[in-house]
């Protein structure tokens, strides 16, 4: 895990230390015509200052939404909270005035996302988007503006950037419109950044650069980094606490070494299985059966029961433990894990 | 033609803009060949059409058809028309009239309705199309569908009649005919010569605002906690605006067409109600002129916008 400065070494991840951001019970849903689509369903985490949470599953899981959810750009309607609490520094988001929820997006939480390419303005030069962050929130001159995107192209070590400051996105590799996107976010020096598929978009050598930057910036100011992902091995390598999330909730929960080395849920151990290991040459992949659920018809029970390996049903089940009917919470099973399955000891093996 | 080089090298658009310069010529020449191959066959003598009821003698008729070299043979016919118009000469209709003094005098009154037109094409297209487009699905997105649907099917012709029996005869807000109060009076036949083109650019604004209401660097720029006025004007406007302005650009080339209707149905005097008088009248010289200036206007502003594109979106170079 990361070395931190001394500022922020004393707030490191699971210490107990007051968190950034916290999410509490949190709920959204799609409404349209023909039915309710459940995203999220009541998830809760905690981001302190220099840590790294990785928020893990497969697409629909709910990651994505739940972090545009705490950025306050879900489109709503279609999409509604029907219930939760997202505190930063003391202030509930969702109650919060839209001016005031504005001014905290940027110097307070930003985010970068997965398709830098749709995700910049085609018809502006990245030096005009990255200074329009100085100019909404520190009403800083045109002039100035660009100054300081120079700076921050230089910071995100984007090669000449004094020249390509008036480039447009179009005209960068993939790697380096990921950077432009990178230094936007961080140009307030935000709390907390979320990081919503990075680097999924990018060939493997650029993606270990970009995260190596994301990093080494984190490293400098003590940010607060949500890293939002499917791939195993980005979050094995800079992360400290990852959450796993099935169906819009969390099922598991712990540092990265231990629930990589020892999975607490059937789902975990299911993803863990089906990407090669380098330690298991040889060995056979073993892929999760079946489908990720219809979020609309999420199953009873525990939700990952038609694909569970592991579940029990009927008389092979506990008495209040029934995998098709009785829904697990999300509890301590060991110290410094939470698992949401009725029989995760057994998973863990002990 | 799409390669990444950048507008500042002003030497590739410079020569993009020659050579399409160049390939009007052939276009020039081709469209005017067609008009006056048509005209040529249009049925009747027009010697006799000009006299009418007074009888010409068989020598004045024969001088007449050799002043306007109506003898030769349709191609010979075009050639010196051609070699005419290279020295700066339109030709005479029958009247013994330049052509060019015909177009010079007219061409204002058009231009003036075209104006006026593309004014309202801008003013009540675009804004009814970005209203609806920012409230999709809302009572004035409805209001913007079905009125544009009911202007796109009624013909221009019936239009023009309707708006004249109702704002001009009935309600008396406007002129119904002529020039005579100024742009006052081009304010009704402007209306519904841009009417049809009004509806699409509502439509065309409405689609391309609610389309780029969903892309992602309008999450990003909210994202970044722009105020609602800058992701609305600069982050979704802009972009959407792109294919809108090129639309009205090259409808500007299309309005003309439309004037011959409207000016001849408001009977304002410009080149439009010229060309259809002609027609009737078949003075070929007339038609051929101002129908091959139509032409070079509409090559003239499809240019622009292709230009104006580029400038616009940055994605765009030309080479």
């Amino acid at each position: 895990m990361t070395t931190l400065p001394s500022s922020a070494s004393s707030v490191r991840s699971g210490d107990g230390s007051s968190p950034i951001l916290s999410v509490e019970d949190l709920f959204v849903e799609f409404r349209t015509r023909e039915n309710l689509v459940n995203a999220v369903n009541g998830i809760s985490y905690t981001v302190s200052a220099g840590e790294t949470l990785a928020i893990l599953g497969e697409s629909g899981s709910g990651k994505s939404v739940s972090a545009q959810a705490i950025m306050g750009i879900l489109d709503m309607p279609p999409a509604r909270i029907p219930n939760g609490e997202i505190w930063f520094e003391g202030r509930n988001l969702l109650t919060l005035p839209a001016e005031e929820q504005r001014k905290i997006r940027g110097p307070g939480i930003s985010m970068i996302f997965q398709d830098a390419l749709s995700s910049l303005n085609p018809v502006y030069s990245v030096g005009y988007q990255i200074g329009e962050m100085f100019r909404a929130h520190g009403g800083l001159s045109k002039k100035d503006a660009k100054q300081r995107a120079v700076e921050l192209m230089d910071r995100v070590r984007i090669p000449a950037a004094a020249q390509r400051v008036n480039d447009y996105p179009h005209q960068f590799s993939g790697g380096m419109r990921q950077r432009v996107m990178i230094a936007m976010a961080i140009a307030l020096d935000p709390r907390i950044l979320i990081a919503d598929e990075p680097t999924t978009a990018l060939d493997v050598t650029v993606q270990a650069q970009v995260m190596d930057l994301l990093k080494d910036l984190q490293r400098e100011t003590g940010m607060g980094l949500v890293l939002i992902t499917h791939d195993l091995g980005v979050v094995n390598e800079v992360a400290d606490n990852v959450a796993v999330m099935y169906a819009g909730r969390i099922v598991e929960r712990g540092t990265v070494d231990e629930v990589f080395t020892k999975p607490g849920h059937p789902y975990t151990e299911g993803l863990l299985n089906s990407v090669p290991q380098v330690e298991a040459k040889g060995g056979r992949l073993q892929p999760i059966t079946g489908q990720p659920p219809n979020l609309s018809r999420i199953p009873s029970g525990c939700p990952f029961h038609p694909r569970c390996p592991r579940r029990r049903l009927g008389a092979e089940a506990l008495p209040g433990r029934d995998c098709a009917g009785d829904r697990p919470p999300l509890r301590l099973v060991v110290p410094g894990r939470e698992a949401a399955c009725h029989y995760s000891e057994e998973v863990l093996g002990v | 033609m799409r390669v990444s080089c950048v507008l500042t090298e002003e030497g590739s658009l410079g020569r993009y803009i020659a050579r399409r310069l160049l390939l009007t010529v052939p276009v020039l020449l081709g469209a005017s060949f067609l008009i006056f191959a048509m005209v040529y066959a249009l049925p009747g003598d027009p010697i006799r059409a000009l006299a009418g009821d007074r009888p010409l003698s068989a020598a004045v008729m024969a001088q007449l058809r050799e002043d306007f070299n109506l003898d030769d043979p349709l191609w010979l016919q075009y050639v010196k028309y051609v070699g005419d118009l290279f020295q700066g000469d339109f030709g005479t209709d029958f009247r013994g009239r330049p052509v060019l003094d015909t177009i010079l005098l007219r061409l204002p009154v058009t231009a003036k309705l075209a104006a006026v037109a593309i004014a309202f094409e801008i003013l009540i297209g675009v804004i009814a199309g970005v209203l609806a487009g920012i409230r999709r699905n809302g009572f004035f997105d409805n209001v913007v569908l079905v009125s544009t649907t009911v202007i796109v099917s009624i013909p221009i012709l019936v239009l023009a009649f309707i708006s004249q029996y109702v704002f001009g005869l009935q309600l008396g807000l406007f002129p119904i005919a002529g020039t005579t109060e100024g742009l006052y009076s081009y304010l009704l036949p402007g209306l519904v010569l841009a009417s049809g083109s009004l509806a699409y650019v509502a439509r065309l604004t409405r689609t391309s605002i609610a389309e780029n209401m969903r892309a992602d660097y309008v999450r990003t720029a909210r994202a970044k906690g722009l105020p609602n006025k800058t992701v609305i004007v600069r982050h979704t406007l802009r972009n959407s605006l792109i294919p809108v302005v090129t639309f009205i650009g090259a409808d500007i080339g299309t309005l003309m067409g439309g004037a011959i209707v409207t000016e001849t149905i408001f009977n304002l005097p410009g080149i439009g109600r010229s060309v259809f008088d002609s027609v009737r009248a078949q003075e070929g010289a007339v038609v051929v002129g101002i129908v091959t200036l139509m032409v070079l206007f509409f090559i003239f502003f499809n240019l622009v916008v292709d230009v104006l594109y580029a400038v616009l979106d940055p994605r765009i170079r030309y080479d």
